[in-house]
């Protein structure tokens, strides 16, 4: 056991701890000093969890097959960066965002068909919400068997886990518009679509966009699960149980970083092009 | 008025409606509605199987030089051992074989595998949701926790925590925890989150004024938690609970793919899926919605118990 290592990662837990109580409580006159505090303080929280982490990993040698500290998954992933990029290639690139595309492209354009009939919407409301809630992961091995162990069937999988949040979040956006709007549409003898493009799909953003960010987690989390029941000998999903079985720990954290990262950025990105679309609306308008 | 009614319809202005009858009043409901699609997609799912087992069935009857009709062929693709895409009669039949007729104990019995994924879905739900409530508290109270474990709480969702799966258990393996507890903590970890953020948004929903009112009676913040937060924050946990419990089972599945694959739902999809067993990983997979379906509504269930009793159902 190392002392030092240890004392010196507890007193920068309690220094980052004091420092981020004493942060989040002041109220500085100007904008972008408060900005600037409200990013730095969940930043050193990150921070001191790595810190932690290295020090706890260190301090009591925890051996590194069970948890590396991070430093070495660092190394790891600068030594074995053109694997992780092929992983990357494999897994995100056409699995995820092909069957993300497609997925959330078909629920959209179910929503607006379905949207036109109150029998369907009647019937497949209950049960899009019902099939929602499933653990629609299972289907991973059967889409397997149909398509094979290309990125093809991990692409099924995410587009059938996509397809439900999205037929549902939109056709209940789609009726978000009230129905003085609407009639007023039809004073302005407006067509089916010019009511479509000008009111309902505007209104139905918000609903849209809150799909689009539950279905960015969804597809990743399903191209990996589905790369555990067969794949090619690359992906991340792959890489993760292969190298768990060979007790690289290092390895696995490592894809797991980068499948963190991808993750992130993805919701990220996403939520910012929400920003943009859905200025109007109260929740991005209220600071 | 749904926008396809004419403005001008007779009676659609002065609020006139002829009484409903009895039929039009069934064709409009609901039940009928979701009925008609799920017998249209069990249809659906008949043709299928027809259609994706038919190039094997053809095979076989080339092979063994056997003479065969339309009706040969709808027949025996529905009845296949290995079907491409098993008829739903099958799946039913398999399903009724190994959960009734079987004794629960054995392991080819589905209730045993049930049981394993249900015991482990539950003890992580419920530490989940502890877990959860307790951040909550703990960030509607301290604005130190709510600037800096707010944004790590939303960013912890952003992992693909099911990827981790495998690792997680075999660590916790190789450090002596077996069993249930390390397929229990994935279904924590995903169920964690939205009961915190869902009771972060229920212990602030109580309005302003309300708690103003208790801080003229000098209540104490125990007591302005205990009278005016956590009662108003109930519907928003049960909204959250179901969530929770919802995914808690996909969590417990997940954990069970890695394990070399001993026992549980999730266990039984990945042996079938070695060993070509379709109508196996398809009876699995049955099992699994109506577990969850059956969790759903008891959680719904005991939320319309708890808010009548609180005087606060809708």
């Amino acid at each position: 056991m190392n002392t030092t290592i240890l004392i010196g990662a507890f007193a920068f837990w309690l220094a980052a701890w004091a420092l981020n109580s004493w942060l989040a409580v002041q109220r500085p006159a100007n904008v972008a000093a408060q900005r600037a505090i409200d990013l730095f303080v969940p930043v050193l929280f990150g921070v001191t969890l790595l810190v932690l982490w290295e020090g706890l990993a260190r301090g009591f040698n925890i051996p590194t097959v069970l948890l590396p500290p991070p430093s070495l998954v660092w190394e790891r992933i600068l030594a074995s960066s053109h694997i992780l990029w092929a992983d990357f290639q494999q897994t995100f690139l056409k699995a995820v965002l092909a069957g993300y595309a497609m997925g959330c492209g078909a629920g959209f354009l179910v929503a607006i068909a379905v949207d036109r009939s109150p029998f369907l919407k009647r019937g497949l409301l209950p049960l899009g919400n019902f099939v929602s809630a499933l653990p629609i992961i299972g289907i991973a091995p059967i889409m397997v068997m149909w398509f094979g162990f290309g990125w093809e069937s991990k692409a099924a999988v995410v587009i059938v886990m996509t397809f439900f949040p999205m037929l549902v979040n939109t056709v209940e956006g789609l009726q978000a518009s009230s129905a003085i709007d609407r009639d007023l549409m039809r004073t302005y003898a407006a067509s089916y679509w010019q009511t479509l493009f000008r009111l309902k799909l505007p209104a139905a953003s918000p609903f849209i966009f809150n799909a689009l960010k539950i279905n960015s987690t969804l597809a990743l989390i399903g191209a990996i699960v589905a790369e555990f029941f067969g794949t090619p000998i690359v992906g991340m999903g792959f890489r993760i149980s292969a190298e768990v079985g060979r007790m690289n720990i290092d390895m696995v954290w490592a894809s797991i970083a980068v499948a963190a990262l991808a993750g992130s950025l993805f919701y990220g990105v996403v939520a910012l092009i929400e920003r943009a679309v859905t200025f109007w609306h109260p929740s991005v308008r209220g600071g | 008025m749904s926008a396809t009614t004419p403005i001008a319809a007779p009676g659609s202005g002065s609020g006139y409606r002829p009484e409903a009858g009895l039929t039009e009043r069934f064709l409009a409901s609901k039940a009928f509605a979701v009925s008609v699609i799920v017998l249209a997609i069990i249809a659906a799912w008949y043709a299928f199987a027809v259609h994706m087992n038919t190039q094997w069935q053809i095979d076989i009857y080339n092979r063994g030089n056997v003479e065969w009709t339309t009706t040969d062929l709808v027949r025996d693709t529905l009845n296949q051992a290995r079907p491409v895409l098993p008829a739903p009669h099958q799946v039913a039949v398999e399903i009724w074989n190994t959960t009734v007729m079987m004794d629960p104990t054995s392991r080819r019995s589905l209730i045993y595998h049930a049981w394993i994924t249900l015991s482990a879905t539950l003890l992580g739900f419920v530490i989940g949701t502890l877990l959860g409530v307790s951040l909550a508290v703990g960030i509607v109270h301290s604005r130190a926790m709510d600037k800096s474990v707010m944004p790590w709480v939303i960013a912890s969702q952003t992992i693909p925590i099911l990827a981790i799966a495998p690792m997680i258990i075999v660590v916790l393996n190789a450090i002596g925890i077996t069993g249930l507890l390390p397929k229990a903590l994935i279904s924590t970890y995903l169920a964690f989150f939205p009961v915190a953020v869902g009771m972060v948004k229920g212990l602030r929903s109580p309005e302003l004024l309300q708690l103003d009112l208790l801080r003229t009676y000098s209540a104490s913040r125990w007591q302005a938690f205990w009278k005016l937060r956590w009662p108003s924050s109930v519907p928003f946990l049960f909204t959250s609970m179901k969530v929770a419990i919802a995914i808690s089972l996909v969590g417990a599945i997940v954990g069970e793919l890695p394990t070399g694959a001993v026992a549980g739902l999730g266990a039984r999809l990945l042996a079938g899926s070695y060993y070509g067993q379709t109508v196996q990983i398809w009876s699995a997979l049955f099992v699994a919605a109506a577990m969850a379906a059956v969790l759903v509504a008891l959680v719904g269930l005991v939320q319309r118990i708890v808010l009548k009793r609180m005087g606060q159902a809708a």
